[in-house]
């Protein structure tokens, strides 16, 4: 049984698909059990699982339910506090107070203190996390007046929002007393992290599982329900589908099993597909453009290109309904942020080829007015697929394109780092504030080689200083407004065309509940969950 | 060339020494080549590790990657890094796998027995299936049973593994529950030894067959092929006109021949056993050197590569040796010694 029908769904804006999930009362009387061991499919067995340094959802995935950020995303009031009770930044935008929660302990019995969060920010943040060397590039100093309390301190202005928004995702707190002096990179601790989460890291048998076990030290009192969490490695999505099926697992996260399936999972007695959780890492698809390219220079050709894909078709065939038309390059689950108030190019293939014409590029004798190969990015189903429908949407216009395919590692090597690409597919991830992964994206001046980022050979000085403005704008909603100005200037420059936002979809049995409770669900620390003895 | 040389005839074991001695030193090439072959590859394909990395953690700087090709050695120029590459490989130091953060020797020997059990089982049920109904077709040559056999056998070889993997999987372990879904033991069963043999038996069954059904037509078409041609070799005539009974004509004057060729397929698919299969290790989520090696080509991990390679040499070598004194074993013309079995 599903929540909601799915067409229901597809009208609605995230955000109230998310309250609506949680008010679903079906499950609301229910009181919680102790005890059981939930299995869950896994397909990656990433090399570091240290979340302070690998801020990615695979990563997090696992070791989020081990190692705590200071705070989590929450449908009701945007952050829930976890090892930070409450924060605030200064009007001057040079400090940051974080005021931490009193009677935290790490796994092993020692106390969490605000050494841990200094430790944690200036070392391994600021130094060693993908995201975080960007979001913490200023932080002078962490000063710790008392074991509670920890401030941040900027060298140059930094927006309290920013880093508000950056604490689910980018603030996992490692402990101090068994990491300092050790060489991060190379320590044990991070195939077997230890944190103040729910769960211990118990075991890993390589190829197999991954075992964490209940933390008995853990500070919320009666949490977590379960006794363990066990991460099957089930590469296979038939198989995957199948082990739902049988009860083998409870659950699959990040869409692991194909879309095509959902509908025959959801028909099983005792298995829901549950499209929810995970609005605070959406991922969006674009079609990015390579601007060294003389035609796709030309924004008229970049507008002409957009006019020809019909983006309801994208979300209905590739994605099965489950995802939403982007409007530009904030997803509009991002309420504070998202405006439509911006440039549109409607599904229109005559207004398309008029602007090609207008451009100078005339459909030959052939009917062909140029040919562009594209890489689309080899990750996801749906980012091959959408390649495979843009090649259909563009020779209708009289633009021929082929595919180019390569493996992860080729992919990323041949877009940003060789720009040796015309259009390209990519699949960025959306995290909460556009100045974590999204501005990026526009950025001029990057130098070759930053991957996920503006390698189009777009550089607008109007987009530049308006990025400039993001990070340094102390005043929340004098922030927004930029942001809502980098939207509009992001339609009307259209250096990349946002095509569609998706969310993941999980699918679990009807006996696990308090799925899906967070805007971070699969990425959050499950403390919660639990298994309902009778189903 | 028959004993013509020979003029003190050595031991047994001295002549075995040196059979052995020559197989090892035919390796050598062999290696050498592999080694150079999987470090040309990896470097001609697009992306080094730290792509690969980057990818897979979704976001990153260029001081980020610097560092981190810096940490793996990919700074370097192509000369030097060929030169450590070479030099760890002279000296077996297999060194470390950048994707799984362990030793290259730790992360194939984790692998190693899945494989070779899942797979060395699978060849045999295969060879022992293929030569009994090949065996069969040969003596109905003609009949219905023949047309059977062959037309069955070939649509498993041309029936996709993963498919007839997850046809499996539907069928006796989600509606029959007969057998259990993937992996190669129960999760935290507490068993003794004998049920935990016995476990890890149940898991091994439908990958097993599924493998054994995609190689089986390969030796029913070797045996049914080489049976019928022995059957009209000069010796068989001889045996049936002296009366020898029909039985013991088919089991010893053409069985055991035509077993030959088989033999040697056996030993030609030993180069796939390390290899595994990507697809059943995949569908039926057992941790095997094929899925390993194929994750090692997409990590870019030139070490873990090399380290599955060589192993693999190793084996077929291994395997082989094996296969020539099967030969000796099955065909009394065939005698083991230096130089006769090249």
């Amino acid at each position: 049984m599903t929540y909601l029908p799915k067409e229901f769904l597809r009208g609605l804006p995230a955000v109230f698909m998310a309250s609506a999930l949680i008010s679903t009362p079906v499950f609301a009387q229910d009181t919680p059990v102790s005890g059981g061991t939930l299995v869950v499919a896994n397909d990656t067995e990433p090399r570091n699982l240290n979340p302070a340094i690998v801020a990615s959802n695979g990563v997090f995935y696992i070791s989020s339910k081990i190692v705590e950020p200071l705070a989590e995303m929450d449908y009701d009031t945007g952050l829930r506090p976890l090892l930070a009770e409450s924060w605030e930044a200064s009007d001057d935008g040079l400090s940051f107070t974080l005021n931490l929660r009193e009677g935290v302990t790490w796994s092993d019995g020692a106390p969490f203190t605000s050494a841990d969060v200094a430790f944690s920010a200036m070392q391994v943040w600021k130094e060693k996390q993908n995201i975080g060397r960007q979001i913490f590039r200023n932080l002078d100093a962490v000063e710790t007046p008392d074991d509670t309390t920890a401030i941040l301190r900027f060298s140059e202005p930094t927006p309290g929002q920013l880093i508000e928004n950056a604490l689910p995702a980018v603030t996992a707190v490692l402990p101090a007393h068994l990491l300092e002096g050790e060489n991060l990179d190379e320590t044990s601790y991070n195939a077997a992290p230890v944190g103040t989460g729910p769960f211990v890291f118990a075991e890993h048998k390589p190829g197999e599982l991954y075992r964490l076990t209940r933390n008995e030290n853990y500070w919320q009192n009666g949490q977590p329900y379960l006794d363990q969490i066990v991460y099957r490695v089930l590469p296979d999505p038939g198989a995957k589908a199948a082990a739902l099926e049988t009860g083998d697992i409870h659950v699959t996260a990040f869409s692991a099993v194909p879309l095509t399936d959902m509908a025959r999972l959801d028909a099983i007695e005792g298995v829901s597909v549950i499209p929810g959780g995970y609005e605070g890492i959406t991922y969006n698809i674009t079609l990015d453009f390579n601007h060294r390219r003389e035609e796709l220079g030309n924004p008229l050709v970049r507008q002409a290109i957009a006019h020809a894909i019909d983006q309801d078709f994208l979300v209905d065939v590739v994605f099965l309904g489950y995802a939403t038309p982007a409007t530009g390059p904030v997803p509009p689950t991002a309420e504070d942020f998202y405006t439509d108030d911006t440039a549109k190019y409607p599904f229109d293939t005559a207004r398309a080829e008029e602007l090609l014409d207008e451009a100078g590029y005339p459909r030959g004798a052939d009917g062909t007015r140029f040919s562009l190969r594209l890489r689309p990015a080899p990750w996801f189903q749906q980012t091959r697929d959408t390649g495979d429908y843009v090649r259909q949407a563009l020779a209708a216009v009289g633009i021929e394109v082929e595919i180019v395919t390569a493996d992860p590692g080729g992919h990323i090597a041949a877009v940003y780092t060789d720009h040796d690409y015309d259009l390209a597919i990519g699949s960025p991830v959306w995290r909460n504030d556009p100045a974590i992964s999204t501005t990026i994206l526009y950025q001029g001046g990057l130098d070759a080689g930053v991957p996920f980022a503006n390698q189009w050979g777009y550089d607008s000085p109007e987009m530049n200083d308006i990025i400039a403005q993001g990070i340094s704008t102390l005043d929340t909603a004098a922030r927004t407004e930029v942001y809502k100005d980098f939207q509009r200037l992001a339609q009307e420059d259209l250096p990349i065309v946002f095509l569609t936002h998706f969310t993941f979809i999980t699918v679990a049995r009807d006996e696990v509940r308090n799925v899906a409770n967070n805007p971070r669900w699969a990425t959050s620390g499950w403390a919660d969950t639990w298994i309902a003895a009778d189903q | 060339m028959p004993e013509a040389k020979s003029k003190v005839s050595p031991s047994r074991a001295a002549r075995f020494a040196v059979f052995l001695f020559q197989r090892v030193v035919q390796a050598i090439p062999v290696l050498i080549l592999v080694a150079i072959g999987v470090f040309g590859l990896l470097e001609l394909a697009e992306g080094d590790a730290v792509d690969a990395y980057l990818a897979g953690i979704g976001a990153g700087d260029a001081g980020l990657a610097a560092e981190l090709r810096d940490r793996y050695g990919l700074g370097d120029g192509l000369g030097s890094r060929f030169l450590t590459y070479s030099t760890r490989l002279v000296q077996f130091d297999l060194g470390y796998s950048i994707a799984f953060s362990r030793d290259v020797s730790t992360v194939i020997l984790e692998r190693l027995p899945n494989t070779l059990l899942m797979m060395i089982s699978a060849i045999l049920l295969s060879a022992s299936i293929g030569v009994i109904l090949g065996g069969i077709a040969a003596m109905r040559k003609g009949g219905p049973l023949d047309a059977g056999i062959t037309f069955g056998a070939l649509i498993l070889n041309a029936t996709p593994g993963f498919w007839l993997g997850l046809l499996g999987i539907i069928l006796f372990a989600v509606k029959l529950r007969w057998l259990p879904i993937g992996g190669l033991s129960t999760l935290d069963a507490d068993y003794g030894p004998v049920r935990a043999t016995l476990d890890v038996a149940r898991h091994l069954v439908l990958p097993v067959f599924t493998l054994a059904l995609t190689y089986l037509a390969l030796y029913v078409r070797l045996m049914r092929g080489a049976m019928i041609e022995v059957g009209e070799s000069g010796w068989v005539l001889a045996a049936r006109a002296r009366g020898v009974p029909e039985r013991q004509v088919v089991l010893r004057h053409i069985g055991r021949p035509a077993l030959l060729p088989v033999v040697t397929m056996i030993g030609l698919q030993s180069g796939t056993l390390l290899g595994g299969s990507v697809v059943i290790e995949t569908v039926f989520s057992i941790p095997g050197l094929g899925a390993l090696a194929f994750e090692a080509v997409s990590q870019r991990d030139l070490q873990l590569l090399a380290g599955i390679l060589l192993a693999g040499t190793l084996l077929v070598v291994f395997v082989n040796i094996i296969v020539d004194l099967a030969y000796g074993l099955l065909d009394p013309r065939v005698r083991l010694g230096a130089g006769e079995i090249a």
